[in-house]
């Protein structure tokens, strides 16, 4: 991969094609897509939650790796578009029997697919299939390895826009295991280009990668300091896999030390909310009081992801659109 | 060409409105402006009808036909309706109507709102040039513009003209 992410998922003019990252996007364009999701979200609250958008588009769910929240916000945004969606679950289909990512993906684009929704195990794997795609069919990376989860970050910038007003200004702490969590890296650089006041991430230093300042965040190791005067608190799910790599003592030790309580979360300002990207393991990093008590929003992450989705799709439809029309003219369309 | 005095027009057009609620027997209409320039208008109207709901505004955006050419608008705003516009006297405002398209989208997404008991259409101008089988019920003025001329409205305040 020689190409800058950044560039890849923007057309010409600078408008979104693909989805893979935050990084490197302009605050106008993040400002863009939560200003589009904000009126997905008028959208959702009717009866009639569908919109003609996308109508003859096809999305393809591709999913390398098992996700049920992730996959389904995407399964429904792209149905409340009006698109048709398939759902693909990788790992027991072709790839299984030998057959190699480009020819899953030049099968699926012979079947006239205008988008695909990617899940995958390895850092860069949405940018890889991004470059090597035929022109006019869209990314969305839907989480890569350790790398981005961009519409998880967006949903959450939503959150915070939503709940707080804005998000310039704000004192945001990612509190858990940062090293890897791609759903950490996006936030911290949307919250950047969004203008947070401070971003700070919290966690063991065996969880904290070594570099994570250079992101432009303060790392944290006591939720005491970390959370000293905080308007947003973001719970990261503590992977139980990492317990066997010896990275954590066990989950009673770390709820102990950075397991979200009532008592903790007073270090905050009174009035901070609490995010979650979600499944929670209640009693390891968020106790049961905390996630439904009133500061949480956790389930209003859910709704608004369906929104943000909306957006990023209807958003990198519309770019690819325009690229096609200025290659082929309008009238190409037309007939 | 001479454009019509737009205070004289809004004017008028309120009155005939009102003139018209009447005889169609309507008498809790819901005023929907079209976003952004049928907005406005709807404001003014609603000086002289003072409808309990105010003025509801109508993005047609996710609703456009010309997606597959222009691609999604960069400045959606949504839409602000009632909860319901189920069994209600629909007052939809747009300032220029030309090809129809708009009111068609407009109408597409009252639809998902609910099922309205009527839609009665107001604009400030007709240009012609109709391409869809849609005609306003009351119109402000008609013109008829030299080919490729077309006319902007631009406010809240002042509302102004102009041809480009």
């Amino acid at each position: 991969m020689n190409t800058d992410p950044a560039k890849v998922q923007l057309t010409a003019d600078g408008r979104l094609k693909h989805f893979l990252t935050t990084e490197g996007l302009s605050r106008e364009l993040l400002t863009e897509i939560l200003d589009t999701a904000d009126s997905f979200i008028s959208t959702q609250e009717r009866d009639v939650k569908k919109v003609p958008l996308l109508r003859g588009k096809t999305v393809v769910n591709l999913f390398f790796e098992n996700s049920t929240r992730t996959r389904s916000t995407f399964e429904l945004a792209a149905k409340r578009l009006s698109a048709d969606i398939l759902n693909l679950d990788i790992s027991k289909s072709a790839t299984a029997k030998g057959e190699t990512l480009m020819d899953t993906l030049w099968n699926l684009e012979a079947m006239y697919s205008d988008m695909f929704v990617v899940r995958h195990a390895d850092s860069g794997a949405a940018h890889f299939i991004a470059e090597h795609v035929t022109p006019h069919v869209a990314i969305i990376n839907a989480g890569d390895g350790r790398h981005a989860h961009p519409t998880q970050a967006m949903l959450d910038m939503l959150t915070i826009r939503r709940h707080k007003g804005s998000i310039e200004g704000k004192i945001v702490a990612i509190v858990g295991d940062i090293l890897h969590s791609r759903v950490a890296r996006s936030q911290i650089h949307a919250l950047r280009t969004l203008g947070a006041a401070e971003v700070r991430v919290i966690g063991p230093g065996t969880l904290l990668p070594k570099d994570i300042e250079s992101l432009g965040c303060k790392a944290f190791y006591r939720m005491e300091e970390g959370l000293k005067d905080c308007d947003v608190v973001i719970m990261l799910r503590l992977q139980k896999e990492r317990m066997q790599n010896a990275l954590l003592p066990s989950e009673g030790e770390f709820f102990k030390l950075y397991g979200l309580t009532e008592e903790k979360l007073a270090y905050a300002k009174p009035d901070a909310i609490v995010m979650h990207p979600g499944p929670i393991n209640r009693g390891v990093e968020i106790e049961s009081n905390v996630a439904d008590g009133p500061q949480s929003v956790i389930l209003n992450q859910v709704s608004y992801g369906i929104a943000v989705r909306m957006a990023v799709m209807a958003m990198a439809m519309s770019g690819q659109q325009q690229e096609k029309n200025e290659l082929y003219g309008n009238d190409q369309e037309e007939a | 060409m001479n454009l019509p005095d737009i205070e004289t027009t809004c004017t008028e057009l309120s009155e005939r409105l009102v003139t018209y609620l009447a005889e169609q027997q309507i008498d809790r209409p819901l005023l929907v402006g079209i976003r952004t320039g049928g907005v406005w208008v709807a404001d003014r109207l609603q000086e002289k009808l003072q409808t309990e709901d105010g003025v509801s505004s109508l993005d047609i955006s996710f609703y456009r036909d010309d997606f597959t050419r222009h691609g999604l608008h960069p400045q959606v705003k949504g839409s602000e309706l009632p909860d319901s516009i189920e069994d209600r006297h629909i007052i939809l405002v747009d300032d220029v109507v030309m090809s129809g398209r708009t009111i068609r989208a407009a109408m597409n997404e009252l639809f998902d709102y609910g099922r309205p008991a009527s839609i009665t259409l107001v604009c400030l101008l007709d240009i012609g040039r109709r391409e869809l089988p849609i005609q306003p019920d009351l119109c402000g003025a008609a013109l008829t513009l030299s080919e490729g001329q077309l006319v902007k409205l631009t406010g809240p305040q002042p509302l102004t003209l102009t041809l480009a």
